[in-house]
């Protein structure tokens, strides 16, 4: 057990706008961390600072003991970062195998070699099939993401995103937009997920969370409400009122 | 020092009459760009199309300047509806590339006709007598032409941000600008609008064929021409801008000017310098909103 | 361990790009154009060469999303670094053409380096305004260039030492023909090797890739150093050929041109440049000869109506008539 995250008092402005305010946060090996909060908390921008999109205005991040305050994405990328889109994020022209390919290829820093067909690298080819043929995906190797249904698209950003082996997993709303079955096998997948694997999820959708989460920080206008497990969580009073809005005085 | 003093106000003037000219051409292109999302790269060709028919009223007509301007301008911004309603509607969806690629065969086929219709010597459009000549103001001589060019264009960029300011037409623009898709969710009749600022714009860029033949003779190369400096003025303004396209236009129309007189070797060298340090600088424009 | 079903789907997904037997068809047709029109030799010379240009496009904006104006900037600098080497230097052609690439491919890195972190109309307006410089500057340094008069009187020495250039052009053809041969091998492979793949992911979705830990600028600066390259190899071989580089080869209207020919032809499929590049190089030739601005018209007319029949351009309306013949084959 070994700290993978850890957030030292993150701040984020733009400008007037405070959008983080001094946010701390650890999660140990093989976590299941939820982030909930009302919209415009500043989940999603939490998100992008941890994942590398934003610098923070001030306070540090460290990665697997590493501090990545000022790291590139693709730094933290290799140190064992890996990160879903709330609108899947992935390469609309190319097939399915070639998404979790290029994922491949990143992993095992292929991803320059010009020398060798692509389908002859063993690493990428075999690593494809695995992946795919595990996650039921194999029928679909061959269609561009494009003609992809949304539920379909979610599973292969998942599949994307565990090419990469990562250490830390940042799932952002992984469960929005999807009719209740597709939700059931995304949440079924995520349950399968191996144990020394560290996930921190956004999620709105509270069954989810419930489900999958361990421990829950509860996040408003950028601040940490509080932090707990799901049980203190339900109970809490405040965070009823923040999700439902406060009693009116009268 | 009065001589430095008046060749550098006759470069300033030249510039700047330079720069509007350049403005009213791009105007058009920084709006369709930015509201419309369109590659249009025949956007010079309506500047060489007014220009040409503002020629042929002043010349075969025999109308003056009073009257070939709004006639052409107008005879443009129809051109330019017809056109929108038909060619410009089939590539709103597809991509850019396509959008490139239609626009300059319709650049060609300007070409094409106008060398027709003109052949390919350079013409302009005759000065009026009233305009001709120079303005003497104490030991400055000022080209009389340049100056009621600098004039016309500052009212018409008055007016213009009047109109973008001021009016529902303006907010309505500058909403489709910022979010075309919000625009259209909450009920601004997008494809009016499109159609509107379409026409608009090709008929700036004929008052802009009209009054800069002088200094920007018409000939059937013309549309193609100018395409150059004008997406250096849309570049370095910000996509959308039109405040940043007149910063632009100036800016670069004096620097071109000045560097021209002063270093005649390399004088066309240095606006693409400026260019280059200035979207290196600021890749989204050097006027544009942050 | 994945099965072999499994690993046989993963590959015939990569393999979309593969060699196929149709990728025989233009050097049939080259080989035709060798025996039965040995008049046509010169021209079909010149659209080689234009195949060889669009080619180096299609890398950098078919594969890579690199919108550029400006690509002439590269077959110019090939065409003058091999014109001088051929003055200066020695007239052995296969050298030459390595000097071209070098000079267009260095020039591609530092010009890559510098405006390769922008994007859309800026990196356009960029790639116009380098262009542009060199042009002028070509026009200046007379001593070096011979300003508007070009380049010219450079002898060519015999190719691999036996097969010397001779007045009916068979020798330049032959010449062409090998070097677009090798160039599109080399493409093809580019295309097949991981690093195809990553290309078109950054053409797709930059943001992702630099989520999977891709250093997405250096691998673009890498594809347009290549892409320059390949369009340095084109304008070396238009120097070789003709004899002659002149300020055209810098002009905005060569870069306007080649964009054209390679958007008709189809972008992202290699085939469009062979596609567009004769389409448009024989149109003009024969078409010019008549008139210089009806072609100019047809042109255009032709250009907005592949717009709008033909979205996928020349190669897209033949794959789709393939594909029809196909499937007409396969119900008889």
């Amino acid at each position: 057990m070994s700290e993978v995250l850890a957030l030292d008092g993150i701040s984020k402005s733009f400008g007037a706008l405070r959008v983080a305010r001094d946010v701390s946060l650890v999660l140990q090996t093989g976590a299941r961390h939820a982030l909930i909060g009302p919209n415009g908390a500043g989940k999603t921008t939490l998100v992008n600072l941890i994942s590398g999109l934003l610098k923070p205005s001030s306070g540090r991040i460290r990665l697997a003991g590493s501090d990545i305050t000022t790291a590139s994405p693709e730094r933290r990328v290799a140190l064992g970062l890996a990160r879903t889109f709330q609108i899947s994020s992935l390469f609309p022209q190319l097939t399915v195998a070639e998404n979790v390919g290029l994922a491949l290829a990143g992993r095992h820093r292929h991803d320059g070699r010009m020398l060798g067909f692509l389908r002859r690298n063993a690493d990428i080819v075999d690593g494809a099939a695995t992946l795919l043929a595990r996650m039921g995906l194999l029928g679909l190797a061959a269609l561009p993401v494009s003609d992809l249904p949304y539920g379909q698209r979610r599973l292969v950003e998942i599949a994307l995103v565990l090419a990469l082996e990562p250490k830390l997993l940042l799932l952002d709303e992984p469960a929005a937009g999807l009719a209740s079955s597709d939700r059931a096998l995304v949440v079924d997948l995520l349950l399968r997920l191996p144990e020394d694997l560290t996930i921190l999820i956004i999620e709105h959708d509270m069954s989810v969370v419930f489900r999958l989460a361990r421990r829950i920080t509860v996040l408003v206008e950028g601040a940490i409400l509080t932090e707990g497990d799901p049980q203190a969580i339900r109970g809490d009073a405040r965070v009823r009122d923040v999700y439902l809005g406060a009693r009116t005085h009268g | 020092m009065l001589k430095l003093t008046a060749t550098v106000l006759a470069l300033l003037v030249d510039g700047i009459s330079y720069g509007m000219i350049l403005f009213l051409m791009s105007v058009g292109l920084t709006i369709t760009l930015g509201v419309m999302r369109i590659a249009n790269l025949a956007h010079c060709g309506f500047a060489m199309v007014g220009g040409y028919i503002g020629y042929a009223l002043a010349t075969q007509a025999g109308l003056g300047l009073g009257l070939s301007l709004p006639l052409a301008a107008a005879a443009t911004m129809l051109l330019g509806l017809a056109l929108e309603r038909t060619l410009f509607r089939w590539v709103y969806a597809v991509s850019e590339l396509k959008q490139i690629l239609m626009t300059i065969g319709l650049a060609f086929v300007m070409i094409a006709s106008v060398n027709a219709l003109f052949g390919s010597n350079m013409n302009t459009v005759p000065v009026p007598a009233l305009l001709a000549g120079t303005l003497t103001l104490g030991f400055l001589s000022l080209s009389t032409y340049r100056f009621f060019i600098v004039l016309v264009s500052t009212a018409i960029a008055v007016c213009l941000w009047l109109v973008l300011e001021h009016t529902d037409y303006g907010a309505r623009l500058r909403a489709a600008v910022d979010n075309p898709r919000m625009a259209r969710c909450i009920g601004i009749d997008v494809p009016r609008l499109f159609a509107g600022t379409f026409a608009l714009g090709c008929g700036l860029a004929a008052v802009a064929g009209v009054l800069g033949s002088q200094f920007l003779p018409l000939e059937p190369w013309y549309a193609l021409e100018y395409l150059v400096p004008v997406l250096l003025v849309v570049a370095v303004g910000g996509l959308g801008s039109m405040k940043g396209s007149f910063y632009a236009a100036l800016l670069l129309g004096v620097i071109d000017t000045f560097g021209r007189y002063y270093i005649p070797a390399a004088g066309a060298f240095v606006i693409y310098l400026v260019v280059l340090a200035a979207l290196l600088w600021r890749p989204q424009g050097v006027f544009a909103r942050a | 361990m994945p099965d072999q079903a499994a690993r046989s789907a993963v590959r015939d997904a990569f393999a979309r790009h593969r060699l196929s037997w149709l990728d025989a068809l233009p050097w049939l047709a080259a080989a035709l154009v060798y025996v039965l029109l040995p008049h046509y030799l010169a021209l079909a010379t010149q659209v080689m060469i234009m195949i060889a240009f669009a080619l180096a496009l299609d890398l950098a904006l078919g594969y890579g999303g690199i919108a550029t104006l400006g690509h002439a900037a590269f077959f110019g600098i090939g065409a003058y670094a091999a014109g001088l080497y051929a003055l200066k230097i020695s007239g052995e052609p296969i050298s030459g053409l390595l000097v071209a690439a070098v000079a267009a491919g260095l020039a591609g890195i530092a010009s890559g380096a510098l405006i390769l972190r922008t994007r859309g109309l800026t990196l356009v307006t960029l790639t116009l305004a380098i262009a542009t410089m060199l042009h002028e500057f070509a026009n200046s340094w007379k001593s070096l260039t011979g300003g508007a008069d070009g380049l010219y009187g450079f002898r060519i020495a015999p190719v691999l030492g036996r097969f010397p250039f001779d007045l009916f052009g068979r020798t330049g053809f032959l010449y062409a023909a090998a070097v677009l041969a090798c160039l599109f091998f080399l493409s093809k492979a580019l295309v097949n090797s991981p690093f195809g793949l990553t290309m078109r992911g950054i053409r797709d979705n930059p943001v992702r890739m630099r989520m999977l830990g891709v250093p997405v600028k250096r691998r673009l600066i890498t594809l347009y150093a290549i892409s320059a390259a390949v369009a340095g190899i084109a304008g070396g071989l238009s120097a070789q050929v003709t004899k002659l580089v002149g300020l055209d080869s810098l002009a905005f209207s060569l870069s306007g041109n080649v964009l054209v020919m390679l958007i008709l032809g189809g972008t992202g499929s290699l085939y469009g440049a062979f596609l567009g590049a004769t389409a448009f190089v024989v149109l003009s030739d024969r078409a010019a000869a008549v008139s210089p601005f009806h072609w100019l018209f047809a042109l255009g007319i032709l250009l907005i109506l592949a717009v709008r029949y033909a979205p996928q351009g020349l190669a897209g309306l033949l794959a789709d008539a393939a594909r029809g013949l196909m499937k007409r084959m396969r119900r008889a």
